[in-house]
């Protein structure tokens, strides 16, 4: 799944025009109730299936995504060996919770280690949550992460024994977001900037029920 | 501390043999005489910090590195009385997926900037002999292709710092 590349930034008059033009598609779409959304993130509205998994939490307890159905999510795949690159899109994350002020209670970042052999409940959860207070790691079995990437064909790869012990590994970038009903309904870069992950947020919470 | 070197541009190398060897001479020739400590050559390190992970994951370590000399320089590693292993690493993003590869060497041309920076180049930092927190002022060594090295003071950070001090 690629991301387009981002918009260079439009120039005032291309802004007027833009916002002329971008008034009569509200108005258009005021028609319309089905009429597209402005996201600023990739809609996968309809091509993904629905958030499922049976994992661990934090305490080692099972968990599925049905117990989490009423909150926005914002998934992530990564591994607590990651020093630069998951720590860098987590704070990216959090940076985004905070965008949201007092919205924020409605969405949760979810973590989901693609390292369950290192990484154990206690230690994803630890990482998660120091990124985020309210963040969750998850991990599990192989097979049941295996599963879960691939519905949503995240990739990952286990690299080479590093000298003197441990492993890197190779992940999808990508962050999902599902809504309140586990529906997959945008994927952003970790290149989106926490202003449009926060803006699809809003809009996402803002047409809750409307389906 | 086993340090993989791997193969450097001659050029590089070439120009820290010079300059190092320079420095080296001056150090070990005329120790405290007016060149001062021994510096790897003109790189003048800042903003140095850590991304401090919980427990005893591995940590990275950032900083800014300036170049104010007429010859390239190549950082090679690192060590520290902290941390048992020191790797150069590169983080890269292609393709939708994220790669984190371990690196010979980072180059910083001369009179150029260089940084160790997050979704970059940056230093892993493992098994910490003692826990780090954030605020720990943690000293490390750059060690420089030719053998040149920077004492540099590493200021430790929260998990979510988005931006060093």
């Amino acid at each position: 799944m690629t991301v387009p590349p981002r918009r260079a930034r439009p120039r005032r008059a291309t802004i007027v025009q833009g916002l002329v033009i971008a008034l009569c598609v509200a108005i258009l779409a005021g028609c319309h109730s089905g009429a597209p959304r402005a996201w600023r993130l990739t809609d996968v509205r309809g091509h993904l299936p629905d958030l499922r998994f049976r994992l661990l939490d934090g305490a080692g307890r099972t968990v599925t995504a049905q117990q989490f159905r009423g909150e926005n999510v914002l998934l992530y795949f990564g591994y607590t060996h990651c020093p630069d690159a998951c720590p860098l899109t987590m704070t990216h994350l959090h940076q985004v919770m905070v965008d949201l002020g007092p919205l924020a209670t409605r969405v949760r970042i979810r973590f989901i280690s693609v390292d369950p052999a290192r990484d154990t409940p206690p230690v994803v959860q630890q990482y998660a949550a120091a990124f985020d207070p309210r963040a969750v790691g998850l991990t599990g079995d192989m097979t049941e992460i295996e599963s879960l990437a691939k519905r949503y064909r995240v990739a990952f790869k286990r690299g080479p024994d590093l000298p003197g012990g441990g492993y890197e590994v190779t992940h999808s970038s990508a962050i999902y977001v599902f809504d309140t009903r586990g529906r997959a309904r945008l994927i952003a870069s970790p290149a989106d900037t926490d202003a449009d992950i926060a803006h699809d947020l809003r809009t996402l919470i803002g047409t809750e029920g409307s389906g | 501390m086993k340090r993989g070197i791997g193969k450097r541009p001659v050029v590089v190398l070439l120009g820290a043999v010079l300059l190092g060897g320079t420095m080296l001479g001056a150090a070990a020739g005329a120790a405290g005489a007016a060149a001062g400590p021994a510096r790897a050559g003109a790189i003048l390190v800042s903003h140095a910090w850590i991304r401090v992970l919980p427990g005893d994951l591995p940590a990275a370590g950032y900083a800014r590195l300036e170049n104010r000399g007429d010859e390239s320089m190549a950082l090679v590693g690192a060590r520290s009385g902290t941390y048992r292993r020191i790797m150069l690493h590169e983080s890269l993003l292609s393709g939708g997926m994220s790669e984190m590869k371990r690196v010979s060497h980072l180059t910083i041309p001369a009179h150029a900037r260089a940084a160790l920076s997050p979704g970059g180049y940056h230093l892993m930092l493992m098994d910490a002999v003692r826990p780090v927190k954030p605020g720990d002022r943690v000293p490390l060594t750059l060690v420089f292709a030719g053998g040149s090295t920077e004492k540099v003071t590493f200021l430790a950070m929260p998990a979510n710092a988005s931006a060093g001090p």
